[in-house]
Order: C-alpha cells, then sequence, then structure tokens
C-alpha cells in the first residue's frame, strides 16, 4: 500500500519510517474532519512530524460542469460548493457574471444581498464555532450554535423558500422582493443575538480548558499566512487588516461601517476571537442595512438570454471563509468557456501541514476546525 | 446598464487586433454574423437589442506595463485592459522570473488564484493564468503564459508557496506540466485516472472507464 509514504513539500517521497515513527490515516470518515477529508498523519509518538491531506472525494467536477450549462443554469450548483454559506457563493457568481456583462444590480437588490449575505456570515460562524467547540469537547455551544443559526434559516426559508441551497440571488438582481416583515425578522434576530455572543463568550473565552486546547497552537505568522495564500479569518488572526468587503467593496458594503478584527499571534485561539467580532460586526452591518432599505426595482435590465461579449473577469468576494474568487472567461455565447473557482478552503486547507507540525494528534482535530474548511468547495 | 446602442464603427480595427487577445479567437466571426438578424425582424420587445460586438480588450499602457517592457522586453507578449483589469501574457519560459519580479519589485505578495485555460484551437493550446494582488497598492494583476501541450511550465512555488496545490490541480485538470514543482501528482481525481478533464476535447460524460470498473465494480459511473 502507498499508505506508509509521507511526501513532503519539497522532498522526495519518503518510503522508510523511523523506529518510533508511526503513519496515520485520519478519515475520510472522521467526525472531526468536517466532511470526507483523509490526513495522513506521520507521527513520532503523539507529535505530528508531517502530514499530507488527502482530497478530491467529494469532486463533482463543477467547473466542467459550468461549460455545459448557460449561465443562469450554473447559478444554483455554486450554492452546493460551500452549502453551509450559499448565499455568499451566490453573490460571488452573479456579481461576476454581472461584471462579465457590464450591468450592475439596482440599489434595493444590492442592500437585499448584503443583509442576506451578512446573515449567512453569521450563520456560517455558528457553524464553525459549535463544531469546533464540539471537536474541542465543549458540547453546549453547538446547540446554542444551533439555535441562532436556526433563526437566520428560518429568514432565508420566507425569504426564498429554501434553507441551505439557497439560490437566492438572480444574475442582475434578485428574484423576489423582500417579504413584508423582513426587515422585523432581522431586528429581531439582531437585537436578540448581542446577549447571545456573550453567552458564547462566557462559555469559552475565559475557559481555562478552552484556553489550553487553543492557545498557542496552530500558529500560522503574517508571512506565512501570506505566502501560503490564505484569506478570510485565518489571515486576519495573523495580525493582516485585509478584508475584501473593505479593500475592494463590492454589494453594499461601501455605505456601512464595520470594523476589520485582526489576532496578534494567529493561533487557534486568535482566530476564534477574530470570528466572534466578526460576527458582532455582521450583526451591526444588517441593523444599518434593514435602516434603510431604498426602493425601487430589484433587477436590473438584463436579457432572458444571456450572451456577455467576449472577455474575462476575475471578481471576488469575502466569503465567510476568505476570498471566494471567480474567473469567468465569455466567447459571446450563451454558455461560459471557462469558469474557474477560486475555494477559500482548498487553499487555506494547504496551510494544514505548517500549522500541525510539532502539535499533538488531539491538536490536529482542533486545526482542522479552526481553518473552517468545508469539502464541498474544497473538492468542488 | 448603457442601454444606448453602441455603435461601433471600425470594425477592422479590433479585427485585426482581436486574434492577438486570446479570448477572442472564436466570437468575431459569429456575433458579427448573427448580429443583424437577431437585431432587425424578430424581437423588437426584448429589453436588451443584440449589440455589435464591442472591442472590450484594449492595449494597456501604465508605469507597470513600462518597467516590466523594460526589464523583459519581448517576454512580455503583449498587455491589455478588458473591463478594467490589466492583463499580462508573458512567454512561458521567462514565467518564472517575471513572477520573482512582480512578488519583490512590484508588491504582488498574494498569488490569490492560478488556473488554466484550453483553447485546443491554438497553436500554444493552453493558458496557464494566475490571479495576483497587492497589499500595498490594492491592485490586481492577471499574468497568462501560453504552453503548448507537453511543453514545461516553469513553476512558480518557490516565489508563491501557495502555487503548490494549485499547480497540482491545473496539471490533474489539464495534465499541465510544472517544471520544478516539488510533488506533481495528480490532486482531486485519483492517482491511477487517465485523461485530463477540464480540456475541451474531454467530454462531459467521459470518464476513465477503466478505473470505474476496477475501482467501483460497476460498468459505468452513469
Amino acid at each position: 500500500m502507498a499508505n506508509d509514504t509521507i511526501t513532503d513539500p519539497g522532498d522526495k517521497p519518503k518510503t522508510l519510517l523511523g523506529a518510533d515513527e508511526l503513519v496515520l490515516n485520519m478519515g475520510p470518515q472522521h467526525p472531526s474532519t468536517h466532511g470526507v477529508l483523509r490526513v495522513k498523519l506521520k507521527l513520532d509518538g503523539e507529535r505530528v512530524i508531517g502530514s499530507e491531506c488527502m482530497i478530491g472525494y467529494l469532486h463533482r467536477g463543477v467547473e466542467k460542469i459550468a461549460e455545459h450549462r448557460s449561465y443562469q443554469q450554473f447559478a444554483p450548483y455554486v450554492d452546493r460548493m460551500d452549502y453551509v454559506a450559499a448565499v455568499s457563493n451566490g453573490l460571488g457568481y452573479c456579481e461576476a457574471i454581472e461584471k462579465l456583462l457590464m450591468v450592475e444590480a439596482p440599489p434595493r437588490a444590492r442592500v437585499i444581498r448584503t443583509i442576506l449575505t451578512e446573515l449567512q456570515r453569521i450563520a456560517s460562524h455558528l457553524l464553525w464555532l459549535g463544531t469546533h467547540a464540539l471537536d474541542i469537547g465543549a458540547l453546549t455551544p453547538l446547540f446554542y450554535c444551533f439555535r441562532e443559526r436556526e433563526e437566520i434559516l428560518k429568514i432565508f426559508e420566507k425569504y426564498c423558500g429554501a434553507r441551505l441551497t439557497t439560490h437566492a440571488f438572480r444574475i442582475g438582481g434578485l428574484q423576489y422582493e423582500a417579504y413584508d416583515t423582513l426587515e422585523k425578522d432581522v431586528e429581531r434576530f439582531c437585537k436578540a443575538f448581542d446577549s447571545r455572543t456573550k453567552d458564547y463568550e462566557e462559555l469559552l473565552t475565559q475557559n481555562r480548558i478552552w484556553l489550553g486546547r487553543t492557545k498557542g497552537i496552530g500558529i500560522l505568522k503574517a508571512e506565512e499566512a501570506i505566502a501560503i495564500g490564505a484569506t478570510g479569518p485565518v489571515l486576519r488572526a495573523s495580525g493582516v487588516k485585509w478584508d475584501l468587503r473593505k479593500a475592494m467593496p463590492y454589494a453594499a458594503y461601501d455605505q456601512y461601517k464595520f470594523e476589520i478584527p485582526v489576532g496578534t499571534t494567529g493561533d487557534t485561539y486568535d482566530r476564534y476571537l477574530v470570528r466572534m467580532e466578526e460576527m458582532r460586526q455582521s450583526r451591526l452591518i444588517c441593523l444599518q442595512a434593514i435602516e434603510n432599505i431604498p426602493s425601487g426595482p430589484i433587477m436590473a435590465k438584463v436579457g432572458k438570454v444571456l450572451k456577455p461579449p467576449p472577455g474575462e473577469v476575475y471578481h471576488a468576494i469575502e466569503a465567510p471563509k476568505g476570498e471566494l474568487g471567480y474567473y469567468v472567461i465569455s466567447d459571446g455565447t450563451v454558455q461560459p468557456y471557462r469558469v474557474r473557482i477560486r475555494p477559500p478552503s482548498f487553499v487555506n486547507l494547504q496551510a494544514f501541514d505548517q500549522m500541525a507540525r510539532g502539535h499533538l494528534v488531539a491538536d490536529v482535530v482542533a486545526i482542522i476546525g479552526t481553518l473552517d474548511i468545508v469539502l464541498g468547495e474544497v473538492d468542488r | 446598464m448603457a442601454d444606448e446602442p453602441k455603435e461601433k464603427q471600425p470594425s477592422p480595427v479590433p479585427a485585426g487586433d482581436q486574434p492577438a487577445s486570446s479570448p477572442a479567437v472564436a466570437p468575431p466571426a459569429k456575433p458579427a454574423a448573427a448580429a443583424p438578424p437577431a437585431a432587425a425582424p424578430p424581437k423588437p420587445a426584448a429589453p436588451v437589442p443584440a449589440k455589435p460586438p464591442v472591442q472590450l480588450q484594449t492595449p494597456l499602457t501604465n508605469e507597470m506595463v513600462g518597467r516590466v517592457r523594460a526589464k523583459f522586453g519581448t517576454a512580455l507578449v503583449e498587455a491589455i485592459e478588458d473591463r478594467k483589469q490589466a492583463i499580462l501574457t508573458v512567454e512561458c519560459a521567462k514565467l518564472g522570473e517575471v513572477a520573482q519580479y512582480l512578488r519583490d519589485e512590484e508588491k504582488f505578495d498574494l498569488l490569490s488564484d492560478l488556473t488554466a485555460v484550453d483553447w485546443p484551437k491554438r497553436e500554444k493550446r493552453f493558458d496557464v493564468v494566475l490571479n495576483l494582488y497587492s497589499f500595498a497598492k490594492n491592485e490586481r494583476l492577471r499574468i497568462k503564459a501560453r504552453a503548448a501541450d507537453g511543453e514545461e511550465v516553469p513553476s512558480v512555488t518557490g516565489v508563491w508557496p501557495t502555487a503548490n496545490w494549485l499547480e497540482r490541480e491545473a496539471f490533474d485538470m489539464y495534465g499541465i506540466v510544472f517544471a520544478g514543482h516539488p510533488n506533481l501528482t495528480r490532486i482531486l481525481l485519483p492517482e491511477e485516472w487517465q485523461g485530463y478533464p477540464l480540456r475541451k476535447d474531454y467530454d462531459i460524460i467521459e470518464q476513465d472507464t477503466t478505473w470505474v470498473k476496477d475501482n467501483l465494480g460497476i460498468e459505468s459511473g452513469q
């Protein structure tokens, strides 16, 4: 079997193990790998001295499918990549095609998109928090997190009928007008959510076990994070103040005030703090946005048959997990010539090896959790 | 949306210009032929009338392009702008040096994405596409290198370590060989898989039937 080989980046594959060394296969069926991730760990006792991620178990070839669908037909497929943040995927795709068509969604559509996308960010971070804490041994936060996430999913359900793979947006704007009580629902959620985040923090932030399991684990320095291409909370926890919502604003983000939380050491605990603060900032964005939703049309003038002029765009948004980029080439026909999806999870997962080296097997679980990967997006 | 019908009078100028810019290889003939009948009778109520093809790829000249040209001369094959995005095409063999220069001197420190595109009708059928980002300038830049089937493309893993998996994916999907890559193996597909699925001549329902039979024990994966 090829299972006793570990390939170090920069090294030739080694087949010989030292007397104390052991190769451990973790996954693909392992509850804390958050899907079908398989990690080959090379261990010296309990300590990780090398690792290799084996991915592709969930590969569905969405980029190939995209070349055989029309622009609108492909839109629901992107929901199935990062299936816990489908709204964000849809936003990135729709905006990329709009850029290709050189149209812009009307202001009302952009604000509603922003609200839903920020709710989605909270939902995605809640799922991360619940499962991450569960992996490390804290059972309670999971139930709290799912309680709040449920409220967000209910808003999505009321808006478009779906909870997870929402397909909430359309190229050029929105399919559905906001339902009557959308603002009220969002406001009620945001009002309640403030004290709920305090509840999570009470459970974890000063918890000695939590501190012991996350402080100093999986450190990623700023230069390392940039070199490995990490984006999103993983990059910010390393101290790089960079958020695409601020750097290259899209949707309606330029209208709202919010802070970009950053960490200092780039360990698992910092990433926890950054994501907690991001949830609070997302809540503030939602509150600002529902104050003033402009009236007007929700759909720009786009034809029923989309034939973007030949050319190409790369459009990236700040998805909950990092930079989600779409590189789309049009040849002037109804089908895209090429759709490349730059998945944040895939690139962030690459940092796993350098983060895990030197830590214990139990910490591997914490590191996978803190990277916040979704295998649907890693494998596409 | 700019709805007023844009009249693009000088068709010969862009048409002569177009074959150089890659995405325009097929379309100029087709929309030009298809546009007049579509615009004239059948859909008067359609919100967007079929427009004559507008030349969106324009030559790009700015200080950075000047510096790159001064340093690399003819190795910079083309510099164009498409929808306000800067795109540089460089000679494949020089990709490594250009990458090093852009990271060190022009501060493009983040490799957002590396991928490939297949243009089977072209002599050098692949485009290796790098999407760069500079934190200092808050700017994006796209670098392309054309490579023939089997031609070795210099790996940029030494410049941006993140290229490691991205190049493996390009190899997996297109069979592009990156010279100097530390571990160029398939990443998403099984190691024994035959064929490169994202090539244009690989059909959407095509698969490695031998692999499927041997490993899944079924005649067809469909």
